[in-house]
């Protein structure tokens, strides 16, 4: 019986609940359409390192940390700049065509992983030595060895070319690398933006 | 109590540091399908607070760890 007089009763207001229909559709779309940028700034799972630093306690750090990311199922981003540029340079590959001050700086600036330096207590190398040979005892895989997990384990590499620029390095001298990029300072935003964990190291 | 879990792959992690435990696991889970078992023995004590976290993010499910010494033994179940 209440069914029938509802319905009944709906007849009349028929026009009326179609215009809030309508308004409640127009809510909908207006809602997803925020949900959709929402969920474009919100961060992925993702990690983005700077790695600033070319010493070699630094630069195991830093693999270790992407690395781990990776294990974790992290979407993981380097960037390397400034001195971090230098642990990428492959030492087998020689350039040429470099003027004075490329000439230098490629001198005295580590050639790869295997030349890295201790920021602390290198003790004129020795220091750098010895902590290779405690890596080598302990076990610790070494940054060449970092380096390829980091490649197994998809962690994208990107290098600045401004800092790259600076020090006189060419393309042709940097490792193998799979999608080894050269990049600016938008690329790393870009990733930065929407990523979970951001260093700087 | 780990006679009644049923392992289907022991992974030796013994004398491996930071970050090696996990960056294996983590390969090796996939050898194994959804809901299979997987052993790892490991000696880094890091690895006590490493593997609960790992399997957290990456959505498995550690069933028991035990320790015997310097061993410590993850029973991990793959569930993503």
């Amino acid at each position: 019986m209440k069914v029938s007089t509802a319905k009944k009763e709906e007849v009349p207001y028929k026009g009326e609940h179609l215009v809030k229909l309508e308004e409640i559709e127009n809510q909908v779309s207006e809602l997803k359409t925020q949900l959709e940028s929402l969920s474009k700034s919100s961060p992925e799972n993702k990690i983005s390192l700077i790695v600033f630093s070319g010493d070699l306690d630094k630069a195991l750090a830093s693999l270790i940390i992407a690395t781990g990311a990776a294990a974790m199922g992290m979407d993981v981003v380097m960037f390397f700049t400034f001195w971090g540029t230098s642990i990428l340079r492959d030492k087998g590959k020689k350039v040429g065509g470099k003027d004075f001050m490329g000439k230098m700086f490629g001198t005295m600036l580590p050639k790869g992983v295997c030349e890295l330096k201790l920021s602390k207590m290198n003790m004129a190398g020795m220091g750098t030595v010895m902590m290779k040979s405690l890596m080598k005892k302990k076990n610790v895989a070494s940054l060449e060895q970092m380096l390829e997990l980091a490649a197994e384990m998809d962690v994208r590499i990107y290098i600045c070319e401004m800092s790259m620029d600076l020090m006189g390095f060419k393309r042709e001298e940097m490792i193998e690398y799979p999608n080894l990029t050269f990049c600016g300072v938008a690329k790393y935003l870009e990733e930065a933006q929407s990523s979970k964990v951001q260093l700087f190291i | 109590m780990s006679e009644d879990i049923k392992v289907d792959k022991v992974m030796d992690l013994k004398g491996m540091p930071c970050p090696m435990p996990i960056v294996k696991v983590s390969k090796g889970i996939k050898d194994v399908e959804v809901g299979q078992v997987i052993e790892a023995i490991t000696t880094d004590p890091g690895a006590l607070a490493d593997f609960p976290a790992w399997a957290k993010t990456s959505g498995n499910e550690i069933l028991q760890t035990d320790q015997q010494g310097g061993l410590i033994k993850f029973y991990i179940k793959r569930k993503a």
